[in-house]
């Protein structure tokens, strides 16, 4: 199979999943011909029609309050919030209608919400990390991947089960190519891949951090120290399990986010393993993550400002000379 | 005491409604309805009070035509999402009065078996998509719920109901410009009881006029006397066909008025006594359609008395109910947050 993008994995899980059920639509702003902002519906319109790939308004409270009513209605719709920072014209209709309708009403609530996500340009308000502000809302579930496939996978689940999903796709992965799987290839949530396996050290972490965790462990092996690289996929739910064996193993993590580090998923991450393997830690559970800063304008500031590859590694070879000492 | 006898106010002195083309059968269920809306929420603020009923609640004494004739207007397969004051919506809608009164105890037989409460009462079986907490929030379930029934091909309308503080939340225009841009199967309620909570909405609401804001939006506009049952169903009757036809939304307007505060408890010292007794004296919409009734020699006045000792039979078996029922399960706190298990230690 030709390898494809994160954003045309986004796309082709839509086409097969809208061609598999119809009760599955997208609204959201300039969808029809522009295909999304990042492509990530390139043709839907045409091969679906304006009835199912919807253009909405600027208006981004009722296009999830939109959502929200029609999943109740026996409708399974996508909701294309472009940015995820826009989520914040409809966090009431995220955090209080749609994450509780399950609990409240006693419904189903099928609701796609896609938003791009991660650092990268257009300054401050278009690079809010907000995985773990969803994560912590009792009824929502987030999917954060990181591959082409994963993106493709992921998707297909969220669109074939019943609960409201926060669908963040990063903005630095926009054109990233990989294998995808097929039109049957789903992807559980709550499951957590091994990206790399390793001995020494654990680092956990998702989206587009696990490149870099790559790169950290790269440089780590030219050392000799074999890290082992989890991807979480979704932090809600979030696979424990899967960090918990490898730590069984290694006997130090390393959780990593792009995130501010302050209330993250690398700190619900942290918490959970040493309440859990305490005995089995060699040492403290590291977090790495942003800065608690706004993100800027010009590289040059916001560079500083999330983790790199090396500051990961620096906290794996943190860990590690303690075994030395 | 609910001053309901028709031993009370002389007939003379309340702005007559017409009843004409409504057949009498269904005007005098609409009188029954009314009745037990009313005695079940004057039953309600001394168990409030007491702790019967865990907080307070938002009592829509005064404000039964406006419910009670949306829903005559509605077919059973149509949909309906509200705002906080939401008792005489369900109860219209064909909720039970045990199961209103169980969910207000918060109780195991409640319709959200104590999850929801006074603001969260639903039952999606009979297409009542609940009240709600968010003002303005409701607006958009509908509007929603109406997208799905346009997408389904669906004999489907849904109604979305907001008060006037609702008429100034942002959101709520932007669900009417959707509404009005896709013609989706809609009515558009503004329950305007001229307070948004203990301030007066002509105060707050630049132009003076909600309805004069939503003609702007380029969908037809009706301003109604939401204390007239019949004018109430007529109209939303109308907008009930012209949505189904495909023709898009109707924005209807409801002036009313609410009898009791803002919410259960409260001292009312931001209106007269003469204001809330010009209504309560002419325009009461109980009385109103009382006596439009007798006009027509269809309700005599031992007649009404029965009815009005019927609906308290039932609003008490419904407290006699709600107060036999078992309270939930602790386990339920946990269950149903998501479909999908969390791993978290939640009960499935």
């Amino acid at each position: 199979m030709t390898p494809v993008t994160y954003s045309q994995a986004f796309q082709q899980a839509m086409h097969e999943e809208m061609t598999r059920d119809d009760r599955i639509f997208v609204l959201g702003t300039d969808l029809f011909d522009r295909g999304g902002h990042f492509g990530q519906v390139l043709g839907l319109g045409k091969d679906f029609g304006r009835e199912r790939v919807r253009d909405m308004p600027i208006s981004e409270a009722a296009m999830v309050a939109a959502g929200v009513g029609a999943a109740l209605n026996g409708m399974r719709p996508v909701v294309d919030l472009n940015f995820i920072d826009f989520s914040f014209g409809a966090m009431d209709e995220i955090i209080n209608q749609a994450a509780k309708m399950r609990y409240m009403f006693g419904t189903p609530m099928p609701l796609v919400i896609r938003g791009t996500s991660g650092v990268a340009l257009y300054a401050a308000q278009h690079n809010n990390s907000l995985e773990s502000v969803f994560a912590h809302i009792p009824g929502l579930l987030v999917a954060i991947p990181s591959t082409p496939a994963d993106a493709k996978g992921l998707l297909k689940t969220a669109l074939r089960g019943e609960d409201p999903v926060i669908f963040l796709m990063h903005k630095r992965l926009s054109g990233s190519r990989g294998e995808v799987g097929g039109p049957e290839d789903v992807i559980a949530f709550g499951e957590a891949t091994v990206r790399r396996p390793g001995t020494d050290v654990t680092i956990v972490t998702y989206s587009h951090m696990v490149l870099k965790a790559m790169d950290a462990a790269e440089r780590l092996a030219a050392d000799g120290i074999q890290a082992e690289v989890i991807d979480l996929r979704t932090v809600m739910p979030l696979d424990i399990q899967t960090v918990a064996e490898s730590v069984r193993k290694t006997g130090r993590l390393v959780a990593v986010t792009e995130a501010p580090c302050f209330g993250s998923i690398a700190s619900e991450v942290a918490a959970w393993i040493q309440e859990t393997m305490f005995d089995w830690l060699d040492g403290p559970v590291v977090r790495v993550g942003a800065k608690h800063a706004p993100i800027a304008h010009s590289p040059a500031l916001f560079e500083t400002v999330i983790p790199q590859a090396a500051d990961i590694e620096a906290a794996a070879r943190k860990l590690l000379k303690r075994r030395d000492a | 005491m609910t001053q309901l006898e028709s031993a009370g106010a002389p007939a003379r002195q309340f702005l007559p409604i017409d009843i004409g083309g409504v057949d009498v059968a269904g005007a005098t269920r609409w009188l029954r309805t009314m009745l037990l809306i009313r005695e079940f929420e004057a039953a309600l603020d001394p168990l409030s009070m007491s702790g019967k009923i865990p907080g307070g609640l938002h009592l829509s004494i005064g404000q039964e035509a406006v419910a009670v004739g949306i829903s005559a207007a509605l077919e059973p397969q149509d949909l309906v999402a509200c705002a906080h004051r939401s008792h005489h919506h369900a109860l219209a809608k064909g909720l039970t009065p045990r199961s209103v009164m169980a969910e207000l105890f918060g109780k195991a037989t409640g319709c959200r078996g104590g999850r929801g409460g006074s603001m969260h009462l639903a039952d999606l079986s009979i297409g009542f998509l609940g009240g709600n907490g968010i003002v303005g929030a409701g607006l958009g379930i509908a509007m929603g719920a109406s997208l799905g029934s346009h997408l389904r091909g669906a004999d489907q309308v849904a109604v979305g109901i907001f008060g006037d503080g609702g008429a100034n939340t942002g959101r709520t225009w932007e669900s009417v410009n959707i509404a009005a841009v896709w013609k989706l199967p809609l009515i558009i309620i503004c329950e305007n009881n001229m307070y948004a909570v203990e301030t007066e909405t002509e105060r707050l609401t630049g132009g003076g006029s909600v309805s004069r804001r939503a003609e702007g939006f380029g969908l037809p506009v009706r301003t109604v006397d939401g204390n007239d049952v019949a004018e109430m169903y007529r109209v939303t009757r109308e907008a009930r066909e012209r949505a189904a036809r495909g023709d898009g939304p109707t924005f209807i307007e409801a002036k009313t008025y609410r009898y009791e505060g803002h919410s259960t408890g409260q001292i009312i010292n931001y209106r007269t006594i003469d204001e809330v007794e010009d209504w309560r004296g002419t325009k009461d919409s109980i009385q109103r359609l009382r006596i439009a009734l007798h006009e027509v020699g269809a309700l005599e006045d031992d007649a009404f008395d029965e009815l009005v000792r019927t609906s308290r039979e039932t609003v008490q078996d419904a407290i006699a109910f709600a107060e036999g029922s078992p309270l939930p399960d602790p386990i339920e706190a946990t269950r149903e947050v998501t479909a999908v298990e969390l791993g978290l230690g939640n009960a499935r």
